[in-house]
């Protein structure tokens, strides 16, 4: 893993006392809230509808167990004793006091975190693959480019006033973890046919209220000239990324406008201008990036492990983890362990000061120290001994941890919502809660498969619900919450934006219409078919039918 | 006249501004400093130039390009970059071209909304002249500029990066 040397250390250092400045100025009445909402906003600081929210970056997904554990004695001190994960592997604490902000950094400083560019029109925290370093299907670890970005895009002088915020992802998988296509920048990491390694760049991918897959703007991008072409994108974009409206202006509604091939000629004609020499990193600092992620110390191992199959035979709940949770690993011996934070009644995403603690002591004693988040809003230990998969059970088990639905129906991802969130229309936490309890029974869930079900208190859609094989969006009615169901989307590899279904419904009836979603899936389906598939196959129709026909 | 604050060697501290900005419809007086709008300085800047006993300095709105100054710049002394907000980020590319695509070693200035919490930024895109709109004395503006103990990239500033300190 990448550790941060002095110099990492004293820019995270600078920029507390420059916050803490800031602070004392607006607690002193030197700043107005007007003055200070764009300065907080910079150091992930938002006022919220109960209390100011503390967003935390987490570079691409990845904690060690002493930061994991600094999360939770900030979620006990500062907050109520929980944090809240996002969709773009960021945490949470929504109840912090302002004058509390300052020492948060600094506790954050002290174990390599912090909050910068986590709001505001800048470069945001770049999304990543949670199996980086784990997983064989990768070309390369693209922990190595979110780490490049993340020094290229820290207080970019050129690029901290964009026209809106900047989201990048980056995979180096087929499967697609990160829902990089619908990012402001993907990257999709790709062998040549002569073995060279480079990036396909997709731009203008975008959810909200336009929601966009993005198109291909450069097929292969060799990956010593990534940071050359991103300031060429992000030059063409700061320039001519509208301004005078918030909502259009997003790089999607610049590459919708122009089309994508005018903007990727726009950019290949700035491209051709920069100076590769300065504007792409030296290949010694390359390298020194990519070795720090060479080095995970992994024992040669069988690959197949007695305790492991036995326990699996003999234990049907570790058996059912197994079939949910555990992904297969690169390393002979060890096993990618998916860590749920989706249980019934659970807030989707939301982790206790004790279990961010439990996960982090598994991480340090059974997982090589390293710990990831994911988009989804699950945690994640990448590299866990075959051997070792019944105690980590164990030990998930009695913190809750361990429920077994990774990418099932109640493996939901929400937005705060109105529980939280100043901007939403309407919660989308208990109707989260609501769909997991209809489905509480495992072997149903187990049994309709892949269902990807996402949930947004409002049409701004951090909740991703476009691009959910269901989608909610909450909607307000006259004062009273509604729910728009959509169908047909995907953030993975086979991107695509779903279809809304019909009318809105109140919020008593949508886990109901789920369940007949579900029924009218389950009489139609081929053997092994997912859902997403199923309705691609068939259409909206039979779905509609389902739903509407008897809800007179 | 407004105080600006000038940027020499990393230190800023306050210099009289010796210009008159033109506003569009202004008249121009027979002597003296002035920055003239883009539009205006298409039309009259190369009479004003060849007279040679003033300088001219051109002022860009932000949604103005800079590469039409290109072939101007040598006789150009100061470019007047214009923040109609602080939010407006397009100045700092306008900045970045002048001195990195261009080489322009004439002034390059800030002028509206100018904070000191963007001094740093500016600072590495090559602004060395401001007018700042939130009262920051030079003491604060240098104070601001110098916040940060290393940069991760390189910008028109001189300044080593992060990978330029490892690699020494």
């Amino acid at each position: 893993m990448y550790q941060y040397d002095l110099i990492d250390k004293e820019f995270l250092a600078d920029r507390s006392a420059e916050f803490r400045g800031q602070v004392a100025r607006r607690l002193a009445g030197e700043l107005t809230e007007d003055q200070f909402k764009p300065l907080r906003l910079m150091n992930g600081l938002y006022l919220q509808l109960h209390a100011y929210m503390l967003r935390v970056a987490i570079p691409y997904g990845s904690l060690n167990p002493a930061q994991a554990r600094r999360l939770a004695r900030i979620a006990r001190d500062y907050d109520k004793g929980y944090g809240h994960f996002t969709t773009r592997q960021n945490i949470q604490f929504n109840w912090i006091k302002l004058k509390d902000a300052p020492d948060i950094l600094d506790q954050l400083a002290e174990v390599d975190l912090h909050a910068i560019q986590t709001s505001g029109n800048c470069i945001r925290n770049t999304t990543s693959d949670p199996y980086a370093g784990a997983t064989s299907e990768e070309v390369d670890d693209p922990r190595v480019w979110a780490e490049v970005i993340r020094q290229w895009s820290t207080l970019h002088p050129e690029f901290s006033f964009l026209p809106r915020k900047f989201k990048i992802a980056i995979t180096a998988s087929a499967k697609d973890r990160t829902a990089a296509k619908v990012h402001d920048i993907g990257l999709m990491l790709r062998q040549g046919r002569d073995g060279r390694l480079g990036f396909e760049v997709i731009a203008g991918g975008g959810q909200g209220r336009t929601p966009y897959v993005g198109p291909t703007i450069k097929e292969f991008l060799p990956t010593d000239r990534l940071l050359s072409y991103l300031e060429a994108v992000l030059r063409v974009y700061n320039r001519h990324g509208r301004r005078d409206n918030i909502y259009k202006a997003r790089i999607k509604i610049l590459v919708a406008a122009l089309g994508a091939e005018e903007f990727a000629r726009q950019v290949e004609e700035e491209w051709a201008k920069i100076d590769a020499a300065r504007a792409d990193l030296p290949a010694a600092e390359l390298a020194r990036i990519r070795a720090a992620f060479a080095k995970t110390p992994f024992e040669t191992l069988p690959a197949r492990s007695e305790a492991f199959e036995t326990a699996k035979a003999n234990d049907p709940a570790f058996a059912r983890f197994v079939r949910n949770n555990i992904r297969p690993h690169k390393q002979p011996g060890y096993a990618i362990v998916e860590v749920s934070l989706k249980a019934a009644d659970q807030t989707p995403g939301d982790a206790s000061a004790h279990q961010l603690e439990v996960v982090a002591d598994l991480a340090e004693r059974y997982g090589l120290s390293d710990l990831r988040v994911t988009h989804v809003q699950n945690l994640v230990l990448p590299h866990v001994k075959l051997d070792d998969l019944p105690t980590v059970f164990a030990t998930l088990q009695s913190a809750g941890l361990a429920t077994p639905n990774i990418d099932l129906i109640s493996d939901i991802i929400a937005c705060p919502g109105l529980d939280y969130c100043a901007l939403a229309n309407a919660r989308a936490i208990p109707i989260a809660q609501d769909i997991a309890r209809q489905f509480a029974d495992a072997d149903r869930a187990e049994a309709i498969g892949e269902l990807k079900i996402k949930i947004s208190g409002c049409i701004n859609a951090c909740g991703h619900h476009h691009i959910a094989h269901i989608g909610i969006l909450g909607v307000d009615k006259k004062g009273e919450e509604f729910y728009q169901l959509s169908l047909g989307g995907s953030g993975a590899e086979d991107a695509s934006i779903g279809k809304i279904l019909g009318p809105a419904l109140p919020a008593d009836k949508v886990a109901t219409a789920v369940d007949q979603l579900v029924g009218a899936y389950l009489s139609v389906r081929d053997d092994g078919e997912r859902f997403l598939d199923t309705y691609r196959r068939v259409g909206l129709e039979p779905f509609k039918e389902a739903v509407y026909a008897q809800a007179d | 006249m407004p105080r600006l604050i000038e940027l020499v060697d990393g230190e800023a501290r306050w210099t009289e501004d010796g210009f008159l900005q033109i506003v569009d419809e202004d008249a121009i007086p027979e002597t003296g400093d002035v920055i003239l709008s883009l539009a205006r300085f298409e039309t009259e800047g190369d009479a004003l130039l060849s007279s040679n006993s003033r300088r001219v300095g051109v002022r860009v709105e932000s949604h103005e390009e800079v590469e039409g100054l290109a072939y101007d710049l040598p006789r150009i002394a100061v470019v007047a970059l214009v923040f109609p907000k602080y939010r407006d980020g397009r100045a700092y590319t306008s900045a970045r071209l002048l001195r990195e695509r261009f080489g322009y070693q004439g002034q390059i200035r800030a002028v509206g909304d100018v904070l000191r919490e963007q001094a740093g930024f500016m600072v590495r895109c090559g602004f060395d002249a401001f007018e700042p709109a939130d009262g920051a004395t030079p003491e604060a503006w240098t104070k601001a500029a110098s916040r940060f103990r290393h940069v991760y990239q390189r910008g028109a500033d001189a300044r080593p990066t992060a990978f330029e300190e490892r690699a020494s």
